[in-house]
């Protein structure tokens, strides 16, 4: 349905999209996940012609974007970062502008694609009043009813559950697997993980840019090997499964063993009591937490190769490009940033959920209550300055 | 697309307060003379306005001159800037494209749109002014034109039906110099993702070609301005009509119409819409 190959956008010297192999196949409910500013809404855009690659390859519906754009578009529904409509107009008004503006928009049957289209994303009663008196979520069901308006074949959604609240999120939900069993093939963008997991069969994700990993849900949470076991007699367990065991907490045992049933059966023959046992399975955040970096909105300090030269320049006046709290200790005591480099690896395999949550606090530097006095304004100045947030690579922006 | 523009364009309160608004300050200038009887000295004021007073059938004239140089092109400017950037920033532009509409055809469509807005902002000015004029002066039963009105009417009688005509030509002549104007603020529309943004380049535009006119230095570029002929459509009230400006005015125009959709098509076709 989707198939795109060596994807790539830039703008200006920024890569937005890093050589992207996008495979959706039809039946799909694919969720595309990654960190903000990853790059996913300017693939959502490219895939529909909003915005033009720089190079590679896009198919969409079996036909090549953005040049088939008038064949394939009509038959796919999208909402892109957010519903819109015009402020002024009722949702039933905007709905039928919005049939009435391209092709196959004959008045015949207008009414009912619109109505239709309300009552799928509970919407049939809604009044005469103006959309800039709807709610978030009564825009992101306007936009959604745009979307369905008419009977695509592939969706196109864009964070579709978005200020909605719980009740709102599992109709949705279930709208799109019901439509998805109708034979229309669901292409979700999201952070929401949980979502996400609940409502896709295949997912993709992508980080700075490139993707870093797409496949079936159900591999990814296959089976890690691991079983944990949860006994009062933790130490006899202990000793029974010496060697296997990877972790321990109190009374949970993390150990290695492909077959939790077996374990049980074997602890309970030798009279060991077994309060929980569990098949230790990859959640979808561990997954996408390992084959992800930093968060996308997140601004860490560049790595500090030079911080030693700049501590002995002599003057700091006038460019105010360096970070004025430069010969403030607290520089050397940031032993965690390290890790959080935006040149970090992704996908690099060992990185755990427990030890990013861990170290993260470390990163929630607010004002310092101990700001040095005599640099405060400069540190005002400094923090506003752009070059202090861009993480561009050392000796651009700081020398 | 055309016709869903023009629906848009008839359900906003924007564009019926900005045609209400043109409409009364020539209303209000009528009110004022007809109540104080003082017409502008000969030579000062605005054009018609003295002739006005014997003659209500020649105020959608007068109207004319008081609208033209800064609240029609102010109402053009607004409009055709917010053609663009303005769906751009309610992000119903990426909506429209994805429907699919093409992009030449939105432009075409916005383009069509501002044409239908200036016909109808002038039409209403002079249709009000004309019921306005007649009401508060009445049709004047000696000669129009006395000479020494600010523009000459070369002292020749006009009949109803002539003066008629000649009121359509500099609707159609001015219809074409604000589409000039207005495709210029299209062309900043594409540019730019802020209505507001795009609307005072326009003015800017306006304001510096105004400002060079009057400029001696300037004599050499003057014919080129697009403001510069502006005023020429006060030629169809002499007689004979003075076609020499009237066409050099036209040729500006054409020149300025294809020259800025051109470049808002160019510019627009490749965008990439990140809005």
């Amino acid at each position: 349905m989707i198939r795109t190959r060596g994807l790539t956008k830039r703008f200006g010297r920024i890569t937005a999209v890093d050589g992207v192999d996008l495979d959706v196949r039809a039946g799909d409910r694919f969720g595309f996940l990654g960190p903000n500013g990853s790059g996913k809404t300017t693939l959502v855009r490219m895939l529909l012609g909003l915005v033009h690659a720089t190079a590679g390859e896009i198919e969409v519906l079996g036909e090549r974007m953005p040049a088939a754009a008038a064949r394939v578009l009509p038959r796919v529904g999208a909402m892109v970062e957010g519903p819109a409509a015009y402020p002024h107009l009722s949702g039933r008004r905007n709905l039928s502008l919005f049939d009435a503006a391209g092709p196959g928009g004959g008045r015949r049957g207008r009414v009912d694609r619109v109505e239709d289209a309300l009552a799928r994303v509970g919407l049939s009663g809604v009044d005469k009043r103006a959309v800039s008196a709807y709610s978030l979520g009564m825009r992101q069901r306007l936009g959604l009813a745009a979307a369905l308006l008419r009977g695509p074949s592939l969706l196109i959604l864009d964070e579709p559950t978005n200020g909605l609240d719980p009740k709102g999120i599992r109709e949705i939900r279930d709208l799109l697997i019901a439509l998805n069993e109708g034979g229309t093939t669901v292409f979700l963008s999201s952070h929401l993980l949980a979502e996400v997991e609940l409502l896709c069969t295949r997912v993709g994700i992508v980080d700075r840019g490139r993707m870093v990993l797409q496949d079936d849900l159900d591999n990814l949470r296959a089976p890690t090997g691991q079983v944990l076991v949860r006994s009062p007699d933790v130490a006899a367990v202990a000793a029974l499964l010496a060697g296997r065991v990877v972790a321990r907490d109190g009374e949970e045992l993390t150990v290695r063993h492909a077959d939790a049933a077996e374990l049980n059966a074997e602890l309970v023959r030798r009279g060991l009591r077994v309060s929980g046992i569990a098949e230790l399975r990859r959640t979808l955040e561990q997954v996408v937490l390992e084959s992800t970096g930093d968060s996308g909105d997140r601004v860490d300090r560049p790595p500090d190769p030079g911080a030693a030269q700049r501590r002995t320049r002599p003057t700091r006046g006038g460019d105010r490009t360096d970070h004025p709290r430069e010969p403030d200790p607290t520089v050397a005591e940031r032993p965690t940033t390290g890790d959080h480099l935006p040149g970090e690896t992704p996908g690099e395999p060992d990185a755990t959920t427990t030890g990013r949550t861990g170290d993260s606090a470390t990163h929630r530097r607010g004002p310092d209550p101990e700001a040095e006095p005599d640099s405060a304004a400069g540190r005002i100045s400094g923090d506003l300055h752009p070059g202090d947030h861009t993480g561009a690579p050392d000796g651009e922006v700081r020398r | 697309m055309i016709a869903v523009e023009l629906r848009k364009l008839a359900s906003r309160p924007r564009v019926w307060l900005s045609i209400g608004l043109l409409c009364a300050l020539p209303a209000l200038v009528a009110v004022l003379l007809s109540v104080s009887n003082l017409a502008p000295p000969p030579g000062q004021g605005g054009a018609f306005l003295s002739a006005v007073l014997r003659n209500g059938a020649l105020f959608p004239a007068a109207a004319l001159a008081l609208v033209l140089p800064v609240f029609l092109p102010l109402a053009v400017a607004v409009f055709a800037g917010d053609a663009v950037a303005g769906e751009a920033a309610t992000g119903t532009l990426r909506y429209l494209l994805v429907r699919p509409v093409s992009r030449s055809r939105v432009l075409v469509a916005k383009m069509v749109a501002l044409a239908v807005f200036i016909v109808l902002a002038i039409t209403m000015v002079v249709v009000t002014s004309l019921v306005v004029g007649l009401a508060l002066f009445g049709t004047g039963a000696e000669a129009v034109g006395q000479s020494g009105a600010a523009t000459s009417l070369s002292g020749v009688t006009l009949g109803p039906g002539e003066l008629a005509l000649r009121l359509l030509g500099a609707i159609g002549y001015i219809v074409v110099c604000m589409l000039g104007f207005g495709s210029i603020a299209l062309f900043f529309s594409t540019l730019s993702d802020s209505a507001i943004g795009a609307a005072l380049a326009a003015l800017a535009v306006l304001i510096a070609s105004s400002v060079l006119q009057t400029l001696q230095a300037a004599d050499s570029i003057k014919p080129y301005l697009p403001t510069n002929y502006w005023l020429s459509w006060i030629d169809f009230f002499r007689d004979p009509i003075l076609w020499r400006n009237i066409d050099s005015g036209l040729v500006l125009q054409a020149c300025y119409i294809a020259l800025f959709f051109g470049a808002s098509w160019a510019n627009f076709a490749a965008k990439d819409i990140t809005s």
